[in-house]
């Protein structure tokens, strides 16, 4: 219940933020809204205990009961972790971006934009209920997408976000055609029992195309290759907002994704290699391109793309052990998954300390371009350090956490390398040489980021402001993340203990119920080992590449720019717009005529294929009712006052002409037994016929249509069609009386309403509110009609439209 | 009768459905407005004609012809007078601010196309 709450807090919140803003001007709304992440966050930090005993908690709130969905929350071990990194990091944010955004900005759009998305996310990881937790997932790229244009007036923000949203909700898409096909297969809506029945789905049909698409909204949200193009252009959005959402949080959903569906897909080969594959690409792909990077945030961004690959492909191997089920020799090829999920919270402590520091340079300085910065050290001291320590980290050195998890990264590479299964043996040897290259070149980067930063001659003239120290409230936050890089290496095993172990139960509970201890003792020193020896080797050529940089940095011009994905990424929207466009001017082509023929012609088409497609024609005259011979003269009358209408010459014979119908069908209804409608019908047809004569005082004379002749024949041919439909469907319908009349019920209108005319009885009485509102349409017609004689445009804007 | 009628109605969609697809103004509005009576005939046609005296009580009457289709139809008659009304002051409004009444030149602006 509590859990379920902890989602909704943020949402409700939000909707006060502007209240609260208005009515409290003298501090900073950030304050007020800093209270939400820090209670959850103690909130969920009060569950630690309980979890760390191995215990879970799941609650349901009925919401669609007969559907199958609810609202039902799940915290275990690893929505515990995501959990406190929302709100622990989120705390953080709040923190910052109260020093870092000026009062001028739109703050509560920023506050309640932050909130929605800690709810959103809060919900994507603590949601049992796939179709609730897709709700979530769209509602955090919705999020997203807000915040990272929340500069809007810049282009390039537009731009940025367009694409972030068309990327990650593209995925979402896919991901949720996935789920559906789980739900198919399992029968459920629930996360656990999905996990509950993985044995029995592994032969179904539809578990391959379930497996790629979930991992196509996994592989879009978490910035896999080739689809991280999104996350460069998502640096657009404020620096707190890049630290919060596009390093440590949201873009590991997709993560915890892939973890969460483990338990499912795990042990298949498919899942293996994708999620390993391209994890490891990712991971290089992404250190590759961080180098050549001038833009301090371009760089962070492709080194979280490279991160997040790192952490995906470790969640890959991992995987490998469920593929022969539960051995005790297995139980050693978890620990990539262990390993994942310690990288997992290294990552978002060094990388949103890292974020934090540029967006204090960013802020500070006014620049964040590397050629322009340089000896930032003697200024900026407390930043550097934060800097150092979040490099050095994310490069594997001790005594930083990164070191610790790049070690163990390491094992799990060359572990799982050395496996038999899945063709590993002919191409595992590749495994660790592509993590070891990519780290070399991590390495390279996480250099760049503080050598070049802050060491070398300081050039005031390059910079917008002298460089000086943020104010405190920028310096804690980030300080507070560089305190837990370095807590973690000396303690790892509090965090491997109370939180990682109850993780890696959830995501092998087949292990875990067979009473393997999964995880293992993080220690920082395994002695002489071939992983000490590829860190020591990754800073020796790391440190060689870093000086050599400049004679080897023209490779990178190697790569046409013409053949990247973001090109084909604009190439695509741009066809799409001119595609599109063309289409629809193909057919919206202004002419009147055009939209009338449609709609006619569909009607021609449908209704008709109908008729004949179904046989309804059904034709019978033996219950009419006679016809005198005066009636067939009416008819005959009628009939050829209509047919001349088209022929008129003069506008004044087609009015008289239509005059003649309307006091036709007048004496029709006196026939029929209606004198109500009689009445009306010769009081409308006058007033009709009057205004069509007034407005004749004004318009033209209808001249001669010039119609082509082609155009008339077809005009013809479809109106033809569609009285003869019309005829034959109105017959159809007369023969075929599925049920009785309900008319006899307002004979009694006298009993029920007090009346002797029905007609009136059921207007005025049994049907009065249809009555008045069709009076409130004469109302509308009437204001309408006094507008269009009324109402000019002002002088100033009479040409406001032609510009 | 109800057959006669019937092809009445048909006979005038016909019409009104030639006068829509034309290219004045006025015609299309007198195409919409007899379009409306053929729909008020076919109505009171469905519900059968001739089948009873007329729908007032207390006159001795066994059986009545069907009200409720009236109704309608009385409710309609308003209704399209209302949008006649409506479409002929939109004509004239479009006349006295563009100089025509021919929708082919009634295509928006040229940039748009």
């Amino acid at each position: 219940m509590i859990v379920n709450l902890a989602i909704l807090i943020p949402f409700i919140i939000a909707a006060f933020i502007p209240f609260v803003h208005k009515k409290i001007t003298r501090i900073h709304i950030g304050w007020i809204v800093l209270f939400v992440p820090l209670l959850l966050f103690i909130l969920l930090a009060s569950f630690i205990p309980s979890i760390s005993d191995g215990q879970t908690f799941a609650y349901t709130i009925p919401w669609i009961p007969s559907a199958g969905i609810n609202f039902t929350t799940y915290l275990d071990g690893l929505s515990l972790i995501f959990g406190l990194l929302i709100t622990g990091v989120g705390a953080l944010v709040v923190v910052y971006s109260i020093y870092y955004l000026s009062s001028k900005e739109s703050l509560t759009h920023f506050y309640i934009y932050l909130l929605l998305f800690m709810g959103a996310m809060l919900g994507v990881v603590l949601s049992d209920n796939i179709m609730i937790l897709y709700v979530f997932w769209e509602l955090t790229s919705i999020s997203s997408f807000l915040l990272i244009a929340f500069w809007y007036h810049r282009k390039r923000s537009r731009e940025g976000a367009q694409k972030s949203l068309l990327i990650t909700v593209a995925g979402g898409f896919a991901m949720l055609v996935g789920f559906i096909m789980m739900t198919v297969m399992t029968n459920t809506f629930s996360v656990r029992e999905m996990i509950g029945a993985a044995g029995e789905v592994s032969d179904h049909t539809l578990f391959l195309p379930a497996l790629l698409l979930i991992l196509l909204g996994a592989f879009t949200k978490s910035v896999q290759f080739p689809f991280h193009i999104w996350l460069p252009d998502a640096m657009e959005a404020p620096t707190p907002i890049s630290a919060y959402l596009h390093s440590a949080t949201m873009v590991k959903a997709g993560i915890y994704l892939v973890a969460r569906f483990t338990p499912v897909f795990g042990g298949d080969t498919t899942w293996f290699w994708l999620v390993t594959g391209i994890g490891l690409l990712t991971l290089f792909w992404g250190a590759f391109n961080a180098i050549r990077q001038t833009d301090l945030k371009a760089l962070l961004a492709y080194s979280t793309i490279s991160q997040l690959g790192m952490i995906m492909s470790m969640f890959g191997m991992g995987s490998a052990a469920l593929h022969n089920g539960y051995s005790p020799d297995s139980v050693v090829y978890t620990q990539a998954t262990f390993a994942a999920l310690f990288h997992l919270v290294n990552h978002s402590t060094f990388k949103g300390a890292l974020f934090m520091v540029v967006g204090i340079i960013d802020h500070e300085v006014g620049t964040r371009d590397i050629r322009k910065l340089s000896g930032l050290i003697t200024l900026m001291p407390i930043s550097f350090t934060i800097m150092a320590i979040g490099s050095f980290s994310m490069a594997g050195l001790p005594p930083f956490n990164g070191f610790l998890s790049k070690e163990m990264f390491f094992t799990a590479a060359l572990d799982t390398g050395a496996l038999s299964i899945f063709s590993l043996d002919t191409l595992g040897a590749t495994l660790p040489v592509i993590a070891w290259t990519a780290s070399v070149l991590t390495f390279v980067y996480c250099m760049i980021l503080v050598f070049k930063t802050f060491f070398g001659p300081y050039r005031e003239e390059k910079l917008e402001r002298p460089a000086h120290e943020p104010p405190v409230g920028m310096i804690v936050p980030p300080a507070i993340l560089s305190f837990f890089v370095i807590a973690i290496f000396f303690f790892p095993n509090i965090l491997g203990n109370h939180l990682l172990r109850p993780a890696i139960n959830g995501i092998f509970p087949t292990f875990a119920a067979a009473g393997e201890s999964l995880g293992r003792s993080i220690s920082q020193w395994h002695g002489f080992n071939t992983e000490l020896y590829m860190t020591i080797a990754i800073v020796i050529l790391g440190t060689i590449l870093f000086l050599t940089l400049r004679y080897w940095a023209g490779i990178y011009h190697l790569f046409p720019e013409k053949l990247s994905f973001n090109a084909l990424y604009d190439f695509s929207l741009e066809q799409l717009e001119t595609r599109s466009n063309s289409v629809t001017k193909s057919y919206m082509t202004g002419f009147l005529r055009d939209y009338f023929v449609y709609i006619f012609l569909l009607f021609i088409g449908l209704t008709g294929g109908a008729m004949i497609f179904t046989g309804a024609f059904d034709f019978d005259i033996s219950g009419n009712a006679p016809i005198a011979t005066y009636e067939w003269v009416l008819v005959i009358i009628m009939f050829s006052a209509g047919i001349a209408i088209p022929f008129a010459k003069s506008r004044l014979t087609a009015v008289l002409l239509y005059g003649v119908i309307g006091y036709l069908v007048a004496i029709f209804f006196v026939l029929m037994r209606a004198p109500d409608l009689a009445l009306t019908q010769i009081v409308i047809e006058t007033v009709t016929t009057v205004l069509f004569l007034v407005a004749y005082y004004f318009l033209p004379e209808w001249g001669k249509e010039n119609t082509p002749k082609r155009t008339k024949v077809t005009n013809l041919i479809i109106s033809l069609s569609v009285g003869a439909i019309f005829i034959v469907v109105a017959l159809a319908v007369q023969n075929g009386r599925l049920f009785e009349s309900i008319s006899s019920f307002y004979e009694n209108a006298y009993e029920l309403a007090g009346g002797r005319n029905i007609v009136n009885t059921i207007l005025g009485d049994f049907r009065a509110l249809d009555t008045m509102l069709e009076v409130v349409v004469l109302l509308i017609a009437g204001l309408g009609v006094y507008a269009f004689i009324k109402l000019k445009y002002g002088k100033g804007n009479q040409n406001l439209e032609d510009k | 009768m109800e057959t006669v009628i019937t092809i009445l109605s048909g006979v005038l969609v016909s019409i009104s459905t030639y006068m829509i697809l034309s290219r004045s103004v006025i015609r299309i509005i007198l195409g919409i407005s007899i379009f409306s009576h053929g729909v008020h005939l076919l109505l009171l046609t469905m519900g059968g004609l001739k089948t009873g005296s007329v729908p007032l009580l207390g006159r001795g009457a066994e059986s009545f012809t069907d009200a409720l289709p009236q109704a309608l139809i009385l409710t309609s008659i308003v209704i399209s007078f209302a949008v006649t009304a409506l479409l002929l002051v939109l004509a004239y409004r479009v006349y006295q601010e563009l100089g025509t009444d021919n929708v082919y030149d009634l295509r928006g602006f040229k940039d748009d196309l």
